[in-house]
């Protein structure tokens, strides 16, 4: 068996250090290493985006990445988009249209949606529609997921208008 | 007190009970990463089992050899048949009477048969064990064509004596499972030969599978210091498997817990027993240790329940005019290697028998033959009641050919042959006594919305068009009237397992006017913690968000069958409503009471129970709920708690017209949903947007399972499509938007009057994509072309029909 690797990482801004075989998928890691069980797995194959998490700024499957790949880099994962206290619009937004059903797909839709979103903040539902097209959802038929998506941009749109 | 200024319509917006759009109680867990799945359950000194399966279809094993795993670090143990035999537990019992084999027995059935079980301390040490433990196998013949089945010399299942009756009677050939007949056969053939115009085709519903995004899986703890198991699981029905666990293992049902936490999504494939959840029982009581079991998407695709795979071979015969005078149906349904199909037990095909649609046809017979293949077992309803789809797939493809060999407009043949509102509750040739509808209603409703003639028109103009080379693309109208069977159902026809299909609710109020409800059901994403609140919300005026809902979880649930086959709302709705009306019952002698009157002198008002004639004089459900316990009141016993379990006198018969106008490219075979106008009528309606919202999701199942999903063997038993890559899920690019719409027609024995929503899509929508395929070349003169209908099966229609040329 190879040796482990040392590995630092920030996950939803705190710091986290490790050893690690070389082998170690990065969903495992978040799951049962850091207890971040968010992100889900659903095919461990990058089609289905239930695991999808943001690393340095792009949206990433973590099925699909060793965790030695994630080696200093930024991780954020839904647990990291806001709290009870402070909900991300996302969050409210996909509540408030019916967004979700099982919840299964969910955290990796809100964590790819954010990524879409601050890439074109004024998304039209066809951009939607092909941004998010690497996250499955079984539930909802996506009528819903894109209705929650446009409502939130249209809230965050306000929101910074609002604050410049 | 506030309550005493609010308006009558505050107070009952202030309940959000029954017909609001309340938004979802689920929602702000699953937003915030904060569910909590089967795989997400952690604990301590927590092994990992996975299977050993096998890569051939059809073979004897020789020999299993554990040796060199067993020296992986971190594997503890490899089980195989012959550690679980001395248990009895190397074959289980099947929902359909039927046996299973939990680790092959001598032999292997279908591709990915699980052959042993790898117990190690975390799930990447069993999968290094899985690589080496070397099993020996002789490969046999192969039969994945259910026609072959029935005529060859090779014996799938050696285990069963070929001349003994199977759990529904003769077998006519050792891989024969059953025959399943209903209706009149010779008055039906007596029809068809005397009939004007007789149509017969051969149709298709090819094997697919629910697939949702959460694989199996479950985690088994064995406490052997108090005796006692819990079995955390991805269960659709886990009093059932409660049930089934106490009965092959021995254990007491007492000493048993089985938890369904979150699930992510069901469709059925959920609601059987897997050789994974007895291998982690198992692997639990040998080790001492908690036992985590989680499929992988291929091994779930591969492996658990599939659904549909019926060969239906019909005849329908009419008048000259359209008037449907007879509907024959043989069908060659493929089970796979074992039969575990999930039917009640009376029902080995389920409720196919519904295949006379919503049409008032007089005359019908149904022949259901079932036979083993080497195929994954299976066989559930998949977004649909037991076998529903498939029936009305069958019967939506018929009358389509009907209108073809008339020479009719298709929606003009359906609307002479509806069965009529007056005719309800209408007694069909198959059987079943329909409670309630309004065909014609719903369908002038739906053509109306659409344009319908208008498109006829365009639909005329563009094959024209094309006739002329001015374009390759044709239009399609896919129509569908559907009615369906669900809320199975009635204790004196319905059981699984011999377990009646009743099901239950319990409520208990809390002194200061907040609740708990449980039910024997379990939500997947269906929202009952939202819905089953706002039912009980409008039956004993307590506010919604002051009820909480509680299932999956069966040392304090009431035994209920679970949730499948749209079964929730029309049975365990029904409970919670008798069980509201029980609380509401011993309220109004508690408010008599307090106000001093007789009982029949307060009635029931929103939130409160008021003195007749004296609508000052009241007092609230909250005041009440504290009287209950705090006043000692002759002749009542404290507190106020209700127990229902309903068992339904009827099913409940959603119906729905749904039409679909596609575009469909003669060179590409690409298509190309413009409209889909989805009118769902399940009666009363407790929740819209959850109703819309199922209807979107069910109308995307369908839209797959009808361009393009399939589970599809090779020659040799192979499984083609075990991944995502192969097996067609659509994105959010290649769904359309849907357009929804009502009609109400309540259920006339259903306490809320409510019939359930979530299948109606799925078993609508497959027959509305299917047909505006079949329509756009009708006038090519295309009758039937198999699901799924990919890019290359269009195009393949469009080449057959000469319009390459």
């Amino acid at each position: 068996m190879p040796d482990k690797m040392h590995i630092k990482l920030t996950v939803n801004g705190k710091q986290e250090e490790f050893l690690a075989e070389p082998r170690e998928l990065l969903i495992h890691t978040l799951r049962e290493r850091l207890n971040l069980t968010g992100p889900h797995i659903g095919c461990e194959t990058s089609h289905c985006g239930a695991c999808t998490v943001t690393i340095d700024g792009k949206s990433v499957k973590s099925c699909t990445m060793f965790a030695a790949q994630a080696h200093g880099a930024d991780v954020t994962t839904i647990e990291g988009m806001g709290g009870p206290d402070a909900l991300h619009p996302l969050q409210e937004a996909f509540r408030e249209h019916h967004g979700l059903q099982c919840g299964y797909c969910t955290p990796g839709m809100i964590t790819r949606a954010a990524k879409l979103l601050e890439e074109n903040p004024n998304p039209t539902e066809e951009e939607i529609r092909f941004g998010m097209a690497g996250n499955l959802c079984r539930c909802t038929g996506y009528q819903n997921i894109v209705k929650s998506i446009l409502a939130a941009a249209a809230e965050m749109s306000a929101a910074k208008e609002a604050a410049e | 007190m506030k309550d005493e200024v609010d308006s009558r319509e505050d107070r009952v917006a202030n309940l959000k009970g029954m017909g609001c759009a309340r938004k979802r109680v689920e929602d702000a867990r699953f937003t915030q990463g904060k569910g909590n799945y089967v795989d997400d359950i952690k604990l301590d000194g927590m092994l990992f089992g996975d299977f050993v399966r096998t890569p051939y279809a059809h073979a004897r094993v020789v020999s299993i050899n554990a040796e060199a795993a067993l020296k992986v670090p971190g594997v503890l143990a490899v089980l195989t048949a012959k550690d679980l035999e001395p248990l009895g537990l190397h074959w289980m019992p099947t929902l359909a009477g039927d046996k299973q084999m939990v680790l092959a027995d001598g032999k292997v059935l279908y591709q990915g048969q699980e052959v042993a079980f790898v117990v190690a301390e975390n799930r990447v040490a069993a999968a290094d064990g899985i690589e080496l433990v070397e099993v020996e196998y002789e490969e046999l013949p192969v039969i994945t064509d259910p026609f072959e089945a029935l005529k060859s010399d090779v014996v799938l299942r050696e285990d069963l004596d070929p001349t003994a009756d199977g759990a529904h009677g003769p077998r006519k050939h050792p891989n024969h499972i059953f025959t399943w007949e209903v209706g009149e056969k010779e008055t039906t053939e007596q029809v068809l030969a005397e009939a004007d115009v007789v149509v017969e085709e051969m149709i298709y519903y090819h094997r697919t599978h629910p697939c949702p995004l959460e694989t199996c899986g479950c985690v088994a703890s064995m406490d052997k210091v108090n005796g006692k198991l819990t079995l955390y699981g991805t269960f659709q029905a886990p009093h059932a498997i409660r049930t089934v666990v106490s009965l092959i293992s021995g254990i007491e049902e007492h000493n048993i817990r089985v938890v369904s936490p979150d699930i992510g999504g069901g469709f059925g494939n959920k609601v059987g027993a897997y050789p994974g959840y007895v291998c982690s029982v198992v692997a639990s009581i040998v080790t001492g240790k908690p036992v985590k079991w989680i499929e992988d998407r291929m091994d779930n695709l591969m492996t658990t329940a599939f659904a549909r795979d019926y060969w239906m071979q019909g005849k329908i015969a009419a008048t000259k005019e359209g008037k449907i005078t007879g509907l024959w149906c043989h069908t060659t349904a493929d089970h796979g290697g074992f039969d575990a199909c999930a039917d009640p037990t009376k029902f080995p095909a389920g409720f196919m028998n519904i295949c006379t649609g919503s049409y008032d046809i007089p005359t019908a017979y149904l022949a259901v033959d079932g036979v083993y293949t080497n195929k994954a077992p299976g066989g559930v309803a998949y977004r649909c009641s037991f076998r529903v789809t498939e029936a009305a797939y069958f019967i939506e493809r018929m009358i389509e050919m009907l209108a073809i060999e008339l020479n009719m407009d298709a929606a003009e043949l359906r609307r002479i042959n509806f069965i009529k509102k007056e005719q309800f509750p209408y007694q069909s040739a198959l059987g079943w006594e329909y409670d309630s509808g309004d065909y014609h209603t719903a369908w002038d409703k739906a053509l109306a919305a659409v344009g319908y003639d208008d498109l006829r028109q365009e639909q005329a103009e563009r094959v024209a068009a094309f006739k002329r080379g001015e374009t390759r693309k044709l239009l399609g109208i896919g129509l569908c009237h559907f009615t369906e069977i669900v809320g199975a159902g009635p204790v004196k026809n319905c059981d699984i397992l011999g377990l009646g299909m009743f099901d239950s609710c319990e409520i208990r109020i809390h002194p200061t006017g907040s609740a708990i409800a449980r039910l024997g059901t379990i939500s997947q994403g269906q929202g009952h913690a939202t819905t089953f609140a706002q039912i009980l919300a409008t039956e004993i005026g307590l506010p919604a968000d002051s009820i909480t809902i509680e299932e999956g979880d069966t040392d304090t649930a009431p035994y209920g069958l679970g949730t499948y086959g749209s079964r929730s709302t029309p049975v365990a709705g029904a409970a919670t409503a008798m069980a509201g009306r029980k609380i509401r019952a011993k309220a109004q002698m508690i408010a008599a009471y307090l106000l001093e009157v007789h009982d029949n002198d307060v009635e029931f008002d929103v939130d409160r129970f008021v003195v007749k004639g004296a609508p000052e004089r009241f007092k609230t459900m909250k005041e009440i709920a504290f009287a209950a316990y705090n006043q000692a009141i002759p002749g009542l016993e404290p507190g106020l708690e209700a127990v229902s379990y309903y068992d339904p006198p009827n099913m409940t018969y959603p119906f729905g017209a749904y039409i679909c106008v596609m575009e469909l490219d003669v060179d590409t075979g690409e298509h190309e949903v413009r409209q889909f106008y989805a009118l769902d009528d399940c009666g009363t309606r407790i929740n819209p947007m959850i109703i819309e919202g199922q209807v979107h999701g069910g109308l995307t199942e369908a839209l797959a399972i009808a361009m393009g999903q399939e589970i599809a063997y090779d020659e040799l038993g192979n499984v083609k499509t075990a991944t995502l890559m192969d097996f067609f899920l659509p994105t959010a690019w290649e769904t359309p938007h849907y357009t929804t719409d009502h009609t109400v027609t309540p259920s006339p024995h259903h306490p809320i009057g409510a019939k359930g929503v979530g299948e109606s899509p799925n078993v609508g929508g497959v027959p509305a994509f299917s047909n505006a395929v079949h329509d756009a070349f009708r006038a090519f003169g295309l009758r039937q072309a198999h699901m799924p209908h990919d890019h290359w099966r269009v195009w393949k229609i469009a080449n057959d029909l000469g319009l390459h040329d």
